[in-house]
């Protein structure tokens, strides 16, 4: 048997801080004023994430989410529902900008303090079937907040 | 055991390594690795015997139609249907179920009709029937599962009560192995004047199929997931009723005489292979059935068996492992989950190692929901696996666990 440790980029990938947030999602649950929500799925390999904001003015006072999936997509709408609150929309879209920029693999997104715990997700961009995991709250939200371009 | 050492020199695939480790293929349910000798039959088709079939005056079409018919007999004594025009080429399991209700069911079916389809059957099995059933308002009744994941015979009696004109189910469920009592299910099918169709994309690679004994009416199958290339396939059906059938695609090939505005159709087969078929695919399909010939489909039985026997007890060493489906009458399939990982996850570990597994619904939502998780991971076997597989997956496993913090039991 291959008792070999496990490679560096997988113990990059699946950190303390993303399993944490996979085991312990924050903002979990729904929203009782929402007003804005939306629900999107991976058909491919069935993640699933419910999203909803309570939005004032142009600001995110809330976010909370419901989903299925795996831990990269899971911890990724957990970081993301705490880093979006009080962000005004404008700024929320330019954060799903840095993070899709990361998942190029764009290192000076991956050092940008702006996207606060996402940075773990780093190591996904090494594992190219996995992107779209991570993405999948942020397609989810721009979806919510920019409905005609869904 | 089958000298696996000897069979993998036949595919140069499976020389490759993937991630810096010699590749683990383990997703056999999904497709299979082509031997040489499938791949040799394709190129000496297009260097020797390429033309159109069928349809040509010289000898050069003649010799790619008698290749072309030489594939369909060796399809037809496979599985022995009940006659080589019985046999019509499609590009898999998935066309073939469609040609039989878009053909058959939408000229028998009607409104207040019912069909049954069974909660283990591959959306490939059940969304074609969805789609007649919304068409003609039939009223589509889906069979459960036991708890051990084998069709409920006592619901299955209790669905055929409604007496359906289509009861469809797989003879080998691709999500959990489950290898069902096909023969049984048909006769007590029949005796309600119901019509069979069975889909044989994971049996026929995987089992001894004579579908004369197994007295089914429709049989589907995949070239794909028995060594063969990717869009070959066949539909296997009594040919009383595919004579009685309107044509499912209209075309060059399938006619007998076109005028202004009707047409006349052709003799079976042909009149169910509109356009060009294809050729290399039929020619590569036969190799592959040769090949598996060469080896023996009951010794490819017992083998894969005896792989799924010996991951299901590694497995089951595993704290916080689940193995899904029945502890016998099972196929080389081995569906399970690990406590919380997810199945996405675990692919993309045991991927590091070299190891190619399917992490999913497989295809099968109903069956996930009844198995009450979105998805499995999934090993499944063919004859160029061995115990050191087995190994590998074990081993990888163990590490995916460590990563998630599971301590190895």
């Amino acid at each position: 048997m291959d008792t070999s440790p496990p490679d560096p980029q997988l113990s990059a990938l699946y950190q303390e801080l993303i399993l944490d947030h996979y085991r312990r999602p924050r903002n979990k649950g729904t929203l009782d004023h929402a007003t804005h929500s939306v629900s999107l799925n991976n058909p491919l390999c069935g993640d699933e994430i419910d999203l909803q904001l309570r939005v004032d003015g142009d600001v995110i006072k809330e976010a909370r989410f419901i989903g299925r999936g795996c831990s990269i997509s899971q911890a990724a709408a957990s970081m993301m529902t705490q880093l979006v609150k009080d962000k005004s929309i404008p700024e929320a879209l330019a954060l799903a900008d840095r993070m899709g920029a990361m998942m190029q693999g764009d290192e000076g997104a991956a050092r940008d303090r702006a996207l606060g715990e996402l940075r773990a997700l780093a190591g996904v961009s090494k594992f190219p079937v996995r992107i779209k995991c991570a993405l999948l709250p942020w397609n989810a939200l721009t979806d919510a907040v920019q409905p005609q371009r869904g | 055991m089958l000298d696996v050492a000897r069979l993998r020199a036949d595919f140069p695939l499976l020389a490759q390594r993937e991630n810096g480790h010699p590749l683990v293929y383990l997703d056999n349910a999904a497709t299979t690795q082509k031997p040489q000798a499938v791949l040799d039959a394709i190129v000496e088709y297009y260097r020797t015997t390429n033309a159109n079939v069928h349809r040509g005056a010289y000898d050069l079409a003649i010799r790619a139609t008698e290749a072309y018919e030489a594939a369909r007999l060796k399809v037809a004594a496979f599985v022995h249907a009940w006659a080589p025009e019985g046999v019509v080429f499609t590009r898999g399991t998935t066309e073939a179920i469609n040609l039989v209700a878009g053909a058959y069911g939408r000229a028998t079916v009607r409104a207040g009709d019912t069909l049954v389809v069974t909660a283990m059957d591959h959306h490939s099995n059940l969304v074609p029937w969805q789609i007649l059933c919304q068409e003609k308002g039939a009223t589509l009744r889906m069979v459960e599962i036991t708890e051990d994941g084998r069709i409920d015979l006592s619901d299955y009696g209790r669905a055929l009560e409604r007496r359906p004109k289509i009861v469809a189910f797989p003879y080998v469920s691709n999500a959990l192995g489950t290898v069902n009592p096909a023969a049984q299910l048909a006769r007590l099918a029949h005796a309600v004047g119901a019509v069979v169709v069975v889909d044989g994309a994971q049996s026929t690679p995987h089992l001894k199929v004579d579908v004369q004994t197994l007295d089914c009416d429709f049989y589907a199958l995949s070239g794909h997931k028995m060594l063969g290339p990717m869009g070959s396939g066949a539909l296997v059906a009594k040919p009383e009723l595919l004579d009685a059938m309107p044509p499912y695609h209209g075309g060059g090939e399938m006619i007998s005489h076109v005028w202004d505005d009707h047409s006349s159709y052709n003799t079976l087969p042909h009149k169910f292979e509109a356009g060009t078929p294809n050729v290399e695919g039929a020619v590569g399909l036969a190799a592959a059935i040769a090949y598996l010939e060469g080896v023996g489909a009951e010794r490819i039985a017992e083998h894969e068996q005896a792989l799924a026997a010996a991951a299901i007890e590694r497995l089951a060493q595993i704290e916080g492992v689940t193995v899904y489906g029945p502890r016998d009458h099972r196929a080389g399939v081995v569906s399970f989950t690990y406590g919380d990982i997810h199945p996405h996850d675990i692919a993309t570990i045991l991927d590091q190692d070299g190891i190619c597994i399917r992490a999913g619904h497989h295809c099968a939502q109903p069956l996930m929901r009844r198995l009450n998780v979105p998805a499995t991971a999934r090993a499944s076997f063919y004859l160029y696996n061995g115990l050191d597989d087995v190994d590998a997956l074990a081993g990888a496993l163990v590490k995916a666990g460590a990563l998630f913090g599971y301590v190895p039991a």
